[in-house]
């Protein structure tokens, strides 16, 4: 057992789990929002794409999505620091540098987060 | 003339590792690579590599074959070469991931190390019946594809996520292990395996690649025996 706080979930397991579930999400999103653009074709116009978007479906499909990407890229991201900004590789220095870069991951992401809900529900 | 590449390296002599390029006369034979190696040794006896029964059941002799992880005892030349990289050059280098001690010999502490966490052996709290523990044949069917395992270490040393966190992830070999245990009708510690595997590192590191599944020289499936893990863990939380 090798225990972890900064990842998402506190476990192996629901961080597994949410980012298979965000996944779904994200490849129904691109699939229900590419179906949308290709059935419009070339002509659509600025007042038909915020009307789409208006609608209470999208909006609460869109806040899920945005949901989805803030958790999946969260897992990717720390999976990625804790496979390569290690003490292992780097000495260290490793543990300023990933916790460095879990936290700019963090604040990016939140601001995706806050940012999307106020474009989506404001 | 068989034109053959060695890694080389004795830290007492050396600053760097190096590659050295032989050429050995196999006589027009598909030798095995610990063959070649046998013969090379023979003119350089300060050639180092471990091996033991040279017919693919110790598991001393896994080693990097021309870019690919395998037993050089059941390896021939051919198949070797058939690999891609380095052209009609046989390339021996050590398993990748874990430091080198000399040559083509490893230190395998943190592979064991990784072993010695599942708990290789049956963990059962009943009283010990006055014969044995008996098991069905569908029962021990289940064990197929498991215990064949000879720890030789061609899978995990072929994981790039072993590579990055050798201390951390258990690896294919040893989840093979694992669930080799967890799948055994004669072990009653299921719940305390998986609690010691339920966290980001030992399991879930796992990507599914496969690289794992390409080269067990056993043929087993080291992938699948993870995603059996997977979906225990499943159950038991959900």
């Amino acid at each position: 057992m090798v225990n972890s706080v900064t990842n998402l979930g506190r476990n192996g397991l629901a961080d597994w789990l949410v980012q298979r579930v965000s996944g779904v999400v994200l490849l129904a999103y691109m699939l229900v929002v590419g179906f949308y653009l290709l059935c419009s074709g070339s002509d659509l116009s600025y007042e038909q794409w915020s009307g789409y978007f208006d609608s209470t479906f999208m909006r609460v499909f869109s806040t899920a999505a945005v949901l989805s990407i803030v958790s999946h890229a969260w897992i990717g991201l720390w999976s990625v620091s804790t496979d390569y900004l290690t003490e292992r590789l780097m000495g260290g220095r490793a543990t300023v540098l990933r916790l460095a870069f879990q936290a700019a991951s963090a604040v990016v992401l939140f601001t995706y987060l806050v940012w999307g809900i106020q474009i989506l529900w404001s | 003339m068989l034109k053959v590449s060695l890694y080389r390296y004795n830290p007492e002599v050396d600053q760097e590792p190096y590659m050295q390029e032989v050429e050995l006369d196999t006589g027009g034979k598909d030798l095995m690579v610990l063959d070649v190696l046998e013969l090379l040794k023979g003119s350089d006896p300060s050639l180092a590599y471990r091996r033991s029964c040279r017919e693919g059941v110790c598991g001393s002799d896994g080693m990097n074959i021309n870019g690919k992880n395998g037993l050089a005892c059941v390896t021939p030349i051919s198949e070797a070469l058939k690999n891609g990289k380095g052209g009609n050059k046989l390339v021996l280098r050590p398993l990748p991931g874990l430091p080198v001690i000399r040559d083509l010999v490893i230190d395998m502490s943190l592979f064991y190390k990784q072993y010695e966490k599942i708990k290789p052996f049956l963990l059962n709290d009943t009283p010990a019946p006055a014969i044995e523990r008996l098991q069905s044949p569908e029962e021990r069917a289940k064990l197929d594809g498991l215990y064949e395992c000879i720890l030789c270490a061609c899978c995990s040393t072929a994981c790039p996520s072993f590579w990055w966190n050798p201390d951390r992830f258990i690896g294919p070999s040893g989840l093979l292990q694992a669930y080799r245990f967890l799948a055994d009708s004669r072990d009653t510690a299921t719940e305390e395996r998986l609690s010691d595997l339920d966290d980001p590192f030992s399991v879930f590191r796992c990507h599914g690649i496969q690289n794992c599944v390409n080269v067990c020289p056993k043929g087993l499936n080291p992938t699948k025996a993870i995603g059996h893990i997977r979906n225990m863990l499943l159950s038991r939380a959900t």
